[in-house]
């Protein structure tokens, strides 16, 4: 049985909703009732069935209506997507990257069949069905990027390696928490990590990218990072800072729990074979708080978490206009009895 | 976590002498099935299982990246060495089952180069039959200049000419022929990028020139893999795993901690990658430092050590494993 695609909207009237079974298969990233940066760095292999890690890259309910949003982005802003001269190998990587997997983990929705360099590929949730030649960019309406990336959920930053440094030479991003390609674009790993509070004294950003350099073929890696956005909006970039930003004043004790919303990464790390750049998708999961507690052990653990987040990560991450609204009411749910470990619900 | 590849399991498909010294082998995966995609450049790490002993060592991959049916490697044979080039030769046949790694790039193209000026000597040719089948399939602009002792000696000299004609120049040592190099780098337009494999003695000599004539270090790209040399036997404790180990006169010292059920990560056992590191407890005697990761400080401090490469002669050897 094939996934039933959510006809829903990102903006205006925001119509995203997680079904109960997505909230279930929610990515919650707290394994323990406080946060603090940590090289959490684990191999990328298939989890358990139901969770987003069921396969390596996860589509889920939201495709169809995500794709249409990263479609109204870029139609207003084409710079969201950008591959310097040099990373046209690497796109191509990264369409046979997706293709693979999407077609391997939803057999119903993509189908991928090969002659050579001669490729087709069938999409049935868009309705595409294109035949082209491996390697041609002229057989494409799109770059390789482009294209396979109008079609995969989450963001992808193709890095290029060299000088023992990474290079964010390549990228689509369009559902990104405050930060742009185009002011990272060539930009090496240190530079664009940067604006980031207390991991550069951790030594963390040296000890990630001598790991990340050191990413084999065959051999991917991820990460969970999170934020909180107030509507359940994808489009949370600078270029648009004044749409979204003003919605942080908007949260009352009455509408926390269907505007604020928890927002996780799922971050993957792969060595693309050709061009030995790595991509990096970067796989964006909204919850509001009304769903999320209805999950008692997430409600009791996110209070004391976000209650207890030291002053400079609430200020990165864009919490401390709401913090004390949020945490107020958050405390009505936390009766304070233990949480069990692990991330998943009880 | 350890960062170490994935193996695959395959067959010998093809054994193929080239001239006097150099043997080609050819893989194809048990499986049938392709095997992963590669870039021009990459080196796989082989594993010999010779009786009781099992050799790990890293070759370039040199067939075309585009055709992932087999992969190819080409072994020059080494009478000095530890004997993993001679097992190669004498007791690699085809059909023999096999494992290799995954693929590893340490030595990639710069794909931002408008130019790539390439210098091969002796068996330093291999990474460049890949790259340059990689290149000219994308129309890729690049000049292979190659020195070898003699033209019988000169693997893949016709191969290279035929295919690619006045973008390759060949120097004969017996003809007394040598590179201008000066000249050569000298003559280059602007966002040409270097590339150089061989020699230790011809790396350093271009690395050199290229800087003292103005080449940004980060446009001079080289590969050297030191081989493992063989060495007095000497004993070590691994402290951590409270084992004491004898590294064989023939067997490198990250062997020697393999064959003793330890298993540290390695990407490319030749020195270069850094992931086999490894910290000294304690020592009474000297180090034989042969890699090219470690600083000349680390080196004098007595502090580390790259055991895929690196050897050590005196009293006692205590390593943090």
């Amino acid at each position: 049985m094939g996934i039933t695609f959510r006809k829903e909207t990102f903006r205006d009237d925001f119509t995203f909703r997680n079904s109960p079974e997505h909230i279930r298969r929610f990515p919650f990233p707290f394994h323990e009732d406080s946060y603090m940066y940590a090289v959490n760095i684990e191999p990328h292999v298939v989890g358990p069935k139901g969770s987003v890690l069921e396969n390596l890259i996860d589509v889920d309910e939201h495709y169809v209506s995500e794709m249409q949003d990263r479609a109204l982005v870029l139609a207003e802003d084409p710079l969201r997507c950008q591959s310097l001269p040099h990373m046209t190998l690497a796109g191509w990587d990264l369409l046979e990257l997706l293709m693979e997997q999407q077609a391997l983990g939803y057999p119903e929705h993509f189908t991928l069949t090969r002659d050579g360099d001669r490729w087709r590929w069938i999409n049935r949730p868009l309705g595409i069905d294109d035949t082209f030649t491996f390697g041609d960019v002229s057989t494409l309406p799109y770059g390789p990027m482009e294209y396979i990336t109008r079609q995969s959920q989450g963001d992808f930053c193709i890095l290029d390696q060299r000088d023992g440094n990474l290079w964010m030479d390549a990228g689509m991003v369009t559902t990104q928490a405050d930060w742009s390609l185009d002011f990272d674009i060539g930009m090496n790993f240190f530079e664009w990590h940067a604006p980031v509070p207390l991991a550069h004294e951790k030594g963390i950003f040296v000890r990630a990218l001598k790991f990340l350099t050191n990413i084999q073929q065959g051999k991917p890696a991820r990460r969970l990072n999170w934020t909180m956005t107030i509507n359940p909006r994808l489009d949370t970039s600078p270029e648009n800072y004044h749409k979204w930003g003003p919605d942080r004043t908007t949260v009352t004790a009455e509408n926390v729990g269907d505007k604020v919303h928890l927002r996780v990464e799922l971050q993957s790390f792969w060595r693309l074979p050709r061009s030995n750049g790595i991509v990096f998708p970067i796989r964006c999961y909204l919850i509001k708080m009304d769903e999320l507690v209805t999950q008692p052990k997430w409600a009791r653990r996110l209070h004391r978490v976000i209650r207890d987040l030291p002053e400079e990560l609430a200020t990165y991450k864009g919490l401390t206009r709401y913090r004390p609204t949020l945490v107020e009411w958050l405390s009505k749910l936390d009766d304070g009895s233990p949480t069990s470990p692990g991330f998943g619900p009880d | 976590m350890s960062t170490g590849t994935t193996k695959l399991d395959v067959v010998v498909s093809d054994v193929v002498p080239v001239n006097d010294l150099v043997t080609r082998f050819h893989f194809r995966r048990r499986d049938g099935e392709l095997l992963p995609t590669f870039s021009g450049g990459a080196h796989v790490v082989v594993e010999m299982r010779d009786g009781e002993r099992t050799r790990l060592n890293p070759y370039s991959l040199m067939g075309s990246p585009l055709d992932t049916r087999e992969y190819t490697i080409s072994v020059r044979r080494d009478d000095v060495g530890r004997g993993g080039s001679l097992f190669m030769h004498r007791s690699v046949k085809p059909g023999l089952e096999m494992v290799i790694s995954y693929p590893v790039n340490l030595f990639s193209l710069d794909l931002r180069a408008k130019k790539h000026l390439m210098l091969a000597g002796g068996i330093g040719i291999t990474p460049f039959m890949a790259q340059t089948a990689q290149l000219a399939a994308e129309g890729g602009n690049f000049e292979l200049h190659y020195t070898c002792r003699t033209a019988s000696l000169g693997t893949y000299a016709d191969v290279l000419r035929e295919r690619y004609d006045r973008r390759v120049r060949l120097y004969h040592d017996d003809r007394d022929e040598r590179i201008d190099l000066d000249r050569l780098l000298s003559s280059q337009p602007l966002g040409t990028h270097l590339y150089v494999c061989g020699p230790s003695g011809m790396i350093a000599w271009v690395r050199d020139r290229a800087a003292a004539l103005g080449w940004p270090s980060e446009t001079v790209h080289f590969e050297h893999f030191a081989a493992p040399q063989p060495g007095a036997p000497f004993d070590v404790t691994l402290a951590v795993t409270g084992k004491t180990i004898r590294v064989d006169e023939q067997q490198s010292l990250l062997e020697a901690i393999e064959a003793a059920g330890v298993d540290p990560p390695y990407l490319c056992r030749g020195g270069v990658c850094g992931q086999c590191e490894t910290n000294v407890i304690a020592h009474d005697g000297k180090f034989i430092h042969n890699d090219h990761w470690l600083s000349e400080e680390d080196h004098r401090s007595g502090c580390k050590i790259m055991p895929c490469v690196s050897r050590f002669e005196g009293r006692s050897l205590v390593l943090e494993r």
